[in-house]
């Protein structure tokens, strides 16, 4: 795998037609990126980013349904306090909170996709892998 | 994991197999725990490879297939179907996308995007074992809708739906039925009078056996879910009626933008806005604000698009779409009318969209004077006796200052939503930060809403003229029939389940669930949590808000992700 891992959690209605959007428009991004997609971001269990981060994931990234979501009016309060927990739990393993992060996509932001996918990823490959 | 899946690995034609090793892919995969066939396909949609894929579940005896091809919005259904046909459960059926994901964003590198795509189908294989049957809910309709509001949306998909054989129940809040297009005397193109349309469909309403309409009611109650609603409304003396409809159309519609006090000089007896100036007009010449000789300026973008006038205003971030052709439209008005009168136009953008274009062209030849303003430092309206100066920014003219003595300022309003809280509260659609309904997706899905069995149409939705309205009104008829006419309709079956050996009752899920789906039940000695599972939406923001982990979303359980998270970081199936 080229690069640092990094595993995006994305919405099937919102954030995965966006991702979808970056490939059809042949955007390129970092081929070590890989996509679970779920129903909605607030639906993430913060153990799952603790369980992906330990087995070698260097990055976890939460494309957010924000305001378009469909499911819940305040989906970004919700989905912060996911990221809000996750990141606590992170601090207590001794993982560096800045491995997670998250960020809104439409299901057209394909090019905010990629330019956060390649922001991470240098981020990640300053900070350096994982164990 | 127990289980015999089958992987089938779609070349696309190339579109795939021109950046992924296909047949690397194939041989990676084919020795995979639980994976008993391993193949690749020049097509997997085709009819051929669908016969292939369905063979080879009853000759294998297969209770899992995985189709890796192109993203699951174009051909998801068509692999659960053909899960179904070959009498496997579809829900056993797992989609990963290596096109859009996979060899379309990785091009440049088809080692890293063969590894890539081996990774993700391991994860589909993951979860394909630990998939479960899952049956759609079935629930038969009625054929019957109710549409709130009796606008010229609301009116017109009443008749749309009328004529497709449904019934129809109008449940308008106003005494008038008619909202907002009834007051319009001359409506562009071709000076229709909105009276005169909105009577013309009162008639037709009243003629219709199977259209009853409600004015002065409300809506206070909504039980039950998609083709089966019990909705309770408010009417005229106070009383409430029951109506059993299997869907529902709302239609409420918009509202001028009331400025706040002083906002543009708003307030002052000669600052009017856009629509109250319209009713001046339609008067003629009587009008006593205006004369020949004197000076009118209109103010763009009042209420939308940021726009702020004064501290207090609470202008809304989203552009009102109607209001640049109204004013244009008005300027012609005012010119055959007052054709003495100077007119004044301070713009920030000129969005006279299609044919609309012509209308500013014929304004500027009848005399109308544009001026562009910068939308960060909007005109200021103050008074002077009798009169009031506008002054503005010009950036036609590089920025420079101009003042306008003005006899009378119109301020062209924009769009919101009508105050919609008791309806929001009765049908959980989501508003979004417009405070307009939301629809599922703006494109694909323009009229349906997350609730389903709600639509949503016209300006309620967001700013729209009264032909986009009423396009927008029989699109949701159209959606809304193919929904009822069906005679029942199948839910997705991804709702949470509560595991009641872990559920110690503390109500956070309950919190977190906007659509009532959760309740406290009494249960072999304690309280625990239940899910409706037909009023479950399967958001799943429930599942990380118990704090015992109790929760689980069905399709996406918490065994399954962990497995998921496994199979790419590199670890079997």
């Amino acid at each position: 795998m080229r690069g640092p891992r990094i595993l995006v959690f994305s919405t099937i209605n919102i954030s995965d037609p966006g991702i979808d959007l970056a490939g059809a428009s042949h955007m390129e991004y970092p081929a070590s990126v890989e996509v679970i997609p779920l129903p909605c971001s607030s639906g993430i269990r913060p153990s799952w980013i603790i369980h992906a981060l330990k087995r070698g994931f260097d990055g976890v990234f939460i494309a957010a349904d924000g305001g378009d979501c469909a499911y819940h009016p305040d989906c970004t309060t919700l989905t912060g306090k996911v990221v809000e927990r996750a990141q606590e739990m992170m601090r207590e393993e001794g993982i560096d909170p800045g491995r997670l992060k998250m960020a809104a996509i439409c299901s057209v932001c394909a090019e905010a996709f990629v330019s956060h996918m390649k922001k991470f990823s240098r981020y990640l490959e300053k900070a350096g892998g994982r164990e | 994991m127990e289980g015999k899946v089958g992987v089938f690995i779609c070349h696309c034609g190339g579109n795939i197999s021109d950046y992924v090793d296909v047949e690397k892919v194939k041989e990676a995969i084919s020795g995979l725990p639980g994976v008993v066939v391993s193949t690749t396909t020049m097509f997997a949609c085709s009819d051929a490879a669908q016969q292939e894929i369905i063979d080879s579940i009853e000759d294998e005896g297969l209770d899992g297939i995985v189709v890796a091809s192109c993203s699951p919005k174009l051909h998801l259904h068509t692999f659960r179907g053909v899960a179904a046909r070959a009498g496997l459960n579809p829900y056993r059926y797992v989609h990963v996308n290596i096109r859009e994901q996979c060899s379309w964003a990785h091009r440049k590198d088809r080692d890293a995007a063969t590894e890539k795509a081996v990774a993700l189908i391991r994860a589909g294989v993951a979860r394909a074992l630990r998939s479960e049957s899952l049956e759609r809910f079935r629930v038969e309709t009625r054929p019957s809708v109710l549409v709130v509001g009796a606008g010229i949306s609301g009116l017109r998909s009443a008749l749309a739906l009328s004529e497709m054989g449904l019934s129809v129940t109008i449940v308008e809040r106003e005494e008038e039925p008619g909202g907002f297009f009834r007051k319009v005397r001359n409506a562009y193109p071709g000076g229709l009078d909105g009276r005169e349309v909105v009577d013309s469909l009162l008639s037709e309403v009243a003629a219709r056996e199977n259209i009853t309409l409600f004015t002065g009611a409300q809506v206070v109650e909504k039980k039950g879910t998609v083709g089966d609603f019990q909705v309770k409304i408010r009417v005229s003396d106070g009383s409430t009626v029951t109506l059993l409809v299997g869907a529902v159309l709302l239609a409420t519609g918009f509202e001028p933008y009331e400025p706040a006090p002083g906002e543009f000089g708003f307030g002052h007896p000669r600052v009017v806005r856009l629509p109250e100036f319209l009713e001046l007009l339609d008067g003629g010449r009587g009008m006593s604000l205006l004369k020949d000789g004197d000076t009118v300026a209109f103010i763009y973008c009042v209420g939308s698009r940021g726009t702020k006038g004064c501290e207090e205003a609470r202008p809304g971030d989203y552009c009102s779409r109607y209001c640049c052709g109204a004013a244009v439209h008005t300027a012609c008005r005012l010119a055959e009318v007052f054709p003495g009168v100077s007119q004044y136009h301070l713009f920030r953008d000129m969005r006279t969209y299609g044919k609309l274009e012509a209308l500013y062209e014929e304004a500027s030849r009848e005399g109308a004077v544009f001026l562009r303003f910068p939308g960060d430092s909007p005109p200021a309206v103050v008074p002077d006796g009798e009169r009031l100066l506008v002054r503005s920014k010009d950036t036609l003219l590089g920025g420079e200052e101009v003042e306008i003595a003005a006899d009378l300022v119109v301020l062209v309003t924009g769009m919101v939503p009508r105050e919609n809280s008791g309806l929001v509260e009765v049908f959980k659609v989501p508003v979004g930060r417009d405070g307009f309904f939301n629809e599922v997706h703006p494109k694909l899905r323009p009229v349906e809403t997350v609730i389903d069995g709600v639509f949503i149409v016209g300006a309620g939705q967001g700013p729209k003229t009264a032909q986009e309205a009423v396009a927008s009104a029989l699109a949701g008829s159209a959606k809304c029939a193919s929904l009822l006419l069906k005679g029942y309709v199948e839910l997705e079956p991804f709702v949470a389940e509560v595991d009641r050996d872990l559920c110690e009752w503390c109500g956070e899920c309950e919190k977190v669930c906007p659509y009532g789906a959760i309740r406290q039940v009494h249960c072999e000695g304690k309280e625990v949590a239940e899910i409706v599972p037909a009023l479950c939406k399967g958001g799943g923001s429930c599942v990380p808000a118990c704090p015992k982990g109790a929760i689980d979303l069905a399709g996406f359980r918490d065994s399954q992700i962990r497995a998921m998270i496994d199979a790419l970081a590199g670890g079997g199936a």
